[in-house]
């Protein structure tokens, strides 16, 4: 049973001020299997943060199905951590109460949370800082804490949306690099929403294309190039420019593109 | 190396700067009070109309100490006079602080609070506390209780609106990572809504502060607001002005308190870069 199932999700906006409806996502069919690590690509207002919200439950679709281990989604739930495009963390709590956030709401006792936000904030490399607060951390680091938060809940999902928009090239790279270290080792199943192509090469092992408005899925292609990627290989580029094609909506139809 | 060299005494600079500051902003008042001093003494003016400084100082420390009784029966009352103007200030503010967030969160958070609670609390804000002052005597006697009634009607609206802005303002992604770390409502309007609409709901309490001191003037029958209108009777200036004095400094002080509170509290908001944010 694949982790994330959607069948034939559709989107509809009201838009009340013009009276009229804006179609956004049509008709969305999508298995994804555990420990995937999937990039949904495309170009903007193409509808794949939206796509991205449904299966973290912030929003419902007009119609079709949104399954998490074959549950019906209803509403946000800790078996799915989001990592959002700005970090989106409590300001007024240090980076280790804000990994530790989830816990506190479940009534664990401080020691134990920190101590379980330890771990994580050592993982994402931010030791030293766990009594920083957001505001004085710069937005990498602030990203990393998002990401710490996620992991921690140990979900079965974490659906990022650009998460890595707002970085600077050198810090992108280095999340981009770390981010599919802790995937290998944590062994989760990774939504992530990018409309950068080469994120989504450097990243996915399955990369979902999608149209522009209204959303409709492309492709999906598996992309099994041996990690870690080097973007400047022949192979990278002889993918990238299929990927390329596929957003061009030429003729490229094949399901393999490595 | 010439930037080495630069940089050391360009600090001087900026302290004599800081000094010169400091001073520029005690010349208005400096002048201010001099030239009422001479123009009082001119005696353009009979002095029971507009009193010197010197004289209001002085009605103002036998107020306080009691060392002459020019004052008379307010010689050395002020601490008692103060300290009742306070509580009362005090009662009323914290009423209006505990009704006025605990009303905003629910009307900021929630429509139907919003649609059945909002229209008549803004129905009941433009009218002046001072038009309840009849109502309040008959519902509340002379004593304590009208007053603080009066000065809670006046801090409430400041609190509540704030509030509200504050409520409906908070970061919409925080309120969903909260629900996606599993938390409940109640969670989220106690440990997510509530904290990050503190600032707002901060600068409401400091208007609200400000609007209570206003209100002692109108609402008291004793103490600090009594002696001011007890002197105007009796064509006292130099007291209704050092009482006039004595609710500025007041008010001012529970101002300084407040802000030392929100400080601490929203210790948060103005935290230092990693590097400080010294010089």
């Amino acid at each position: 049973m694949a982790a994330i199932e959607l069948r034939n999700i559709v989107k509809i906006f009201a838009d009340p001020k013009r009276g009229r409806e804006l179609l956004t996502l049509d008709n969305i069919d999508l298995d994804i299997d555990a420990n995937d690590f999937v990039c949904l690509l495309g170009p903007s207002g193409c509808g794949k943060s939206t796509l991205l919200n449904i299966i973290a439950g912030f929003e419902n679709s007009t119609s079709g199905q949104a399954l998490v281990d074959g549950k019906i989604i209803e509403r946000p739930g800790s078996d799915r951590g989001v990592v959002f495009q700005q970090p989106t963390l409590m300001p007024w709590l240090s980076a280790i109460d804000n990994v530790a956030f989830s816990l506190k709401l479940k009534g664990v006792a401080k020691q134990e949370r920190q101590r379980r936000a330890m771990e994580f904030i050592d993982l994402v490399g931010l030791r030293g800082f766990e009594h920083h607060h957001p505001a004085e951390l710069s937005g990498g680091m602030n990203q990393r804490v998002g990401i710490a938060r996620a992991l921690l809940m140990n979900p079965r999902v974490i659906l990022m949306d650009e998460p890595f928009a707002a970085l600077d090239a050198q810090t992108k790279l280095e999340m981009q690099e770390e981010l599919v270290a802790i995937w290998q080792r944590h062994r989760c199943t990774i939504v992530f929403v990018t409309h950068s192509v080469d994120e989504a090469l450097v990243l996915g092992n399955k990369i979902v294309v999608m149209t522009r408005r209204p959303g409709r899925i492309r492709e999906s292609v598996t992309f099994d190039l041996p990690r870690p990627r080097d973007i400047t290989s022949p192979e990278f580029n002889d993918a990238k420019r299929r990927v390329l094609a596929l957003i061009r909506g030429e003729s490229t139809r094949s399901a393999q593109v490595a | 190396m010439t930037s080495v060299i630069e940089i050391s005494p360009a600090k001087p600079v900026a302290r004599t700067f800081r000094a010169s500051q400091a001073l520029e902003r005690f010349v208005v008042p400096v002048l201010l009070i001099a030239g009422w001093e001479a123009f009082a003494r001119s005696g353009y003016l009979p002095p029971a109309l507009l009193p010197a400084p010197s004289a209001v100082l002085h009605a103002l420390g036998d107020w306080i100490f009691g060392f002459d009784e020019t004052t008379q029966t307010y010689s050395g009352h002020w601490l008692r006079d103060a300290f009742a103007s306070g509580l009362r200030v005090f009662g009323g503010f914290a009423l209006a602080s505990v009704l006025g967030i605990l009303a905003g969160v629910a009307i900021g958070w929630s429509r139907l609070f919003e649609k059945t609670l909002e229209p008549t609390l803004q129905m009941l804000r433009p009218i002046p506390p001072v038009s309840w002052i009849p109502l309040a005597i008959i519902w509340f006697g002379i004593a304590n209780k009208p007053a603080i009634f009066l000065v809670f009607l006046g801090a409430i609206f400041p609190v509540l609106m704030n509030t509200i802005h504050g409520v409906k303002t908070v970061d919409h992604n925080l309120v969903r990572a909260g629900a996606m770390m599993g938390a409940t409502e109640r969670q989220l309007l106690a440990s997510i809504v509530f904290p990050a609409a503190l600032p707002s709901i901060f600068s409401g309490l400091r208007i609200a502060i400000g609007s209570a001191w206003m209100l002692t003037v109108t609402a008291e029958m004793v103490a600090v607001g009594y002696v001011l209108w007890d002197s105007y009777y009796f064509l006292r200036y130099d007291l209704v002005l050092a009482a006039m004095i004595s609710i500025g400094l007041l008010g001012y002080l529970s101002d300084l308190g407040l802000k030392a509170i929100m400080a601490r509290v929203l210790h948060w908001q103005s935290a230092t870069t990693v590097q400080g944010r010294v010089g």
